[in-house]
């Protein structure tokens, strides 16, 4: 089967910057895939470009089955986008919000107040649909924009950090909603800064400097692309320990991490000799435990490789 | 594609009667302009404040002072005594113009010589100078004639009397020389690019910056569907303007309309077509409705000054002329002034009304393909 967003050698540069480099991504239909990157990592960029919005400078994209560069009207029927900020007009009501973006996506006349009703009992507003969005709190003037985005039932959703600026029970909600859309068969591309979002992506993409540094589901990059495995230390003190340990071949990497150390070892067996070989620079250190390393230990270590490599 | 032009449509008049205070803000500062410019924009100078310095003490002398106190156009404020008194009358801006006879005025002037008179104005503001000078001749000139009827022997005068060209003034179409009627007509024009250009550069660029834009253009909408969607509104908003400082420079003014209310409906559609492409434009090179304020404000004042609205264009330099060319308002304003006060047609204006229709196109078309690109 076709996957529903597939790019290749995706580029976009702003005059000499390269805002995305050479970016190869494939999604499935009814797959959720999480972006997650620094600010300024080519997030935006690449979604805008997906929805044709921006021209590729090189590369080529299919969104839905259509080539992005070459049909992007074809591109914009098939596609929901809703974008960091809550695009809706704050001067009118929950009603006409729906109503407006439901004709400019040409919904049949005989569907559009059962799919209205459907986004307004999404968003949770039965009761206040005549209430001008301006007065409505972010959770729900979110899921009323994303009910905007869905009014003509696109196969694909690009939603540009949708949660950002929204309390952490709203943003729950917000992404049992997604799922639900996901489970009907809806492709979903979502970027986010939220690293415990990221667990709710079925893959996740690490982008970095318009570059995609990784690519995989959340137990996968955690296993995978450490490329060792990580032990929790405690020590004293930190500084010297940490100086100590990054000398030792077996030691891919050791950081700080509150009052101890996260020390990545090529092997696990490695581990047993570390308090020893401390004690021998005159350092106090407890026994070292396995641990598994969270998502944000994984993108730590991706983003400071130097020009790290793709691993699909 | 009616579809998404009606929910354009519909979208933008319940925005525009939401906001409460938008028919306050699109019309009274329209005639409160319009107020203005009807009552201070005048080219005529009254009440020049005027220092007279009579050292002939004559019944000529005097007689010439009361020519000058009955016009109406001078106000004596000093009859003053000394040189110095005049020199500090101008200085002070007490007084514009300074009207001194000399000694010897009336004895020369029987004699058939020429009497010294001496009118000084202070020029620094000339538009005010030259025009008092122009009172100051014609009275200086029917004083001349007064005196021939009273036998008094004019210097220059016994010689040509004979043979005197009389030359009668008879302007057509402002019998009165009103510059109101002038002025009112321009008003129209110059107030409606504003407004229009303003609001229709705001009302996009705010899309812009809520971000409403970008959501409209990931969906299948087509530029010059927004575009029509956007600019409908705004024209019907300008032709508004133009029926209300019309019918209030007609009514409050008594400004004569001669022409066809027709002419003037295609003059000010294909106006306004050109004001509502520069409002787009400048929304499309503007990312933050400041900018847009910026752009706006540092278009319409060359657009006012080279428009022929107070300046003749003729009397510009040859490159400013140019730049006049590609003025919209240039060609409205002889639209206007001439369906308002002579009368004529289509045979006559058809011209202006191309070069409108031209620049409208123009300026739209640039907007229409200038706008996906603005989004990069």
């Amino acid at each position: 089967m076709n996957p529903a967003v597939r790019a290749e050698g995706l580029s976009k540069r702003f005059g000499r910057f390269v805002a995305v480099d050479r970016l190869d991504l494939s999604i499935s239909k009814g797959e959720i895939v999480g972006f997650i990157g620094p600010n300024g990592a080519g997030k935006s960029t690449t979604i805008r470009l997906l929805c044709g919005l921006l021209k590729p400078t090189a590369g080529r994209a299919c969104v839905a089955g259509f080539d992005v560069a070459r049909e992007p009207d074809a591109v914009r029927e098939h596609i929901g986008y809703m974008s960091q900020k809550f695009s809706l007009y704050p001067d009118l009501t929950v009603r006409e919000n729906l109503r407006f973006f439901g004709g400019l996506y040409r919904v049949p006349r005989r569907d559009i107040e059962v799919r209205m009703a459907q986004a307004i009992a999404m968003a949770g507003l039965q009761g206040r649909e005549d209430a001008l969005v301006q007065t409505l709190a972010g959770g729900w003037k979110q899921r009323l924009a994303l009910g905007c985005a869905i009014l003509h039932r696109p196969p694909v959703l690009f939603l540009d950090e949708p949660t950002s600026g929204v309390e952490p029970e709203a943003r729950r909600h917000f992404w049992d909603l997604i799922h639900q859309l996901a489970s009907e068969g809806v492709t979903i591309l979502v970027s986010t800064h939220y690293m415990d979002e990221a667990e709710y992506c079925n893959r996740i993409a690490l982008i970095d400097a318009g570059r995609l540094v990784a690519i995989g589901s959340p137990g996968e990059l955690r296993r995978r692309e450490l490329g060792g495995a990580l032990f929790e230390l405690e020590c004293s003190p930190l500084g010297a320990a940490l100086v100590a340990l990054r000398q030792v071949p077996e030691v891919i990497d050791a950081a700080i991490f509150g009052d101890r150390l996260h020390v990545l070892l090529r092997q696990p067996a490695a581990a047993e000799g570390l308090p020893a070989l401390l004690a021998r620079h005159g350092i106090v250190a407890g026994p070292p435990h396995g641990i598994t390393p969270s998502l944000e230990d994984v993108f730590v270590q991706l983003v400071s490789r130097p020009h790290a490599a793709v691993r699909a | 594609m009616f579809e998404r032009l009606h929910v354009m449509l519909v979208k933008e008049f319940l925005e525009l009667r939401r906001d409460r205070w938008a028919m306050v803000r699109l019309i009274v500062p329209l005639l409160i302009q319009a107020l203005v410019f009807g009552y201070a924009a005048t080219f005529t100078v009254n009440h020049v404040a005027t220092v007279v310095l009579d050292l002939d003490r004559s019944q000529a002398s005097r007689t010439l002072v009361s020519h000058f106190a009955a016009n109406g156009r001078f106000d004596i404020v000093e009859m003053a005594a000394t040189q110095q008194a005049v020199t500090h009358a101008i200085d002070t801006g007490r007084a514009v113009v300074a009207i001194v006879i000399h000694a010897g005025f009336a004895a020369k002037l029987a004699n058939g010589r020429s009497a010294p008179l001496a009118i000084a104005v202070d020029g620094t503001n000339s538009n005010t100078a030259l025009i008092a000078l122009g009172y100051v001749s014609l009275i200086v000139a029917r004083f001349e004639a007064e005196a021939m009827a009273h036998g008094w022997p004019v210097p220059g005068e016994t010689a040509s009397s004979g043979a005197d060209v009389p030359l009668q003034e008879r302007p057509w179409f402002n019998q009165g020389l009103d510059d109101r009627w002038f002025f009112i007509p321009g008003v129209i024009g110059t107030l409606t690019l504003i407004q229009v250009v303003s609001l229709t550069a705001l009302a996009v660029v705010r899309e812009r910056e809520v971000g409403t834009l970008e959501q409209i253009m990931v969906s299948p909408i087509r530029p010059f569907e927004f575009i029509l969607g956007k600019t409908v509104p705004f024209f019907l908003i300008g032709l508004g303007d133009v029926v209300l400082v019309t019918v209030f420079g007609v009514l409050w003014f008594g400004i004569p309309f001669v022409g066809s209310p027709l002419v003037m409906l295609l003059g000010s559609s294909l106006f306004l077509l050109a004001a509502l492409g520069l409002g787009l434009l400048l929304s499309t090179l503007a990312r933050t409705q400041q900018q847009a304020f910026a752009l706006n404000f540092f278009l319409v004042n060359p657009f006012f000054i080279l428009s022929g609205f107070a300046f003749p264009i003729a009397a510009m330099p040859p490159v400013l002329q140019w730049f006049t060319l590609i003025n919209p308002l240039r060609y409205f304003l002889v639209v206007i002034r001439a369906v308002f006060l002579k009368g004529v047609g289509i045979d006559v204006l058809w011209p202006d009304l191309l070069a409108m229709g031209a620049l409208g196109a123009g300026m739209l078309a640039l907007s229409v393909l200038r706008f996906r690109k603005s989004l990069d």
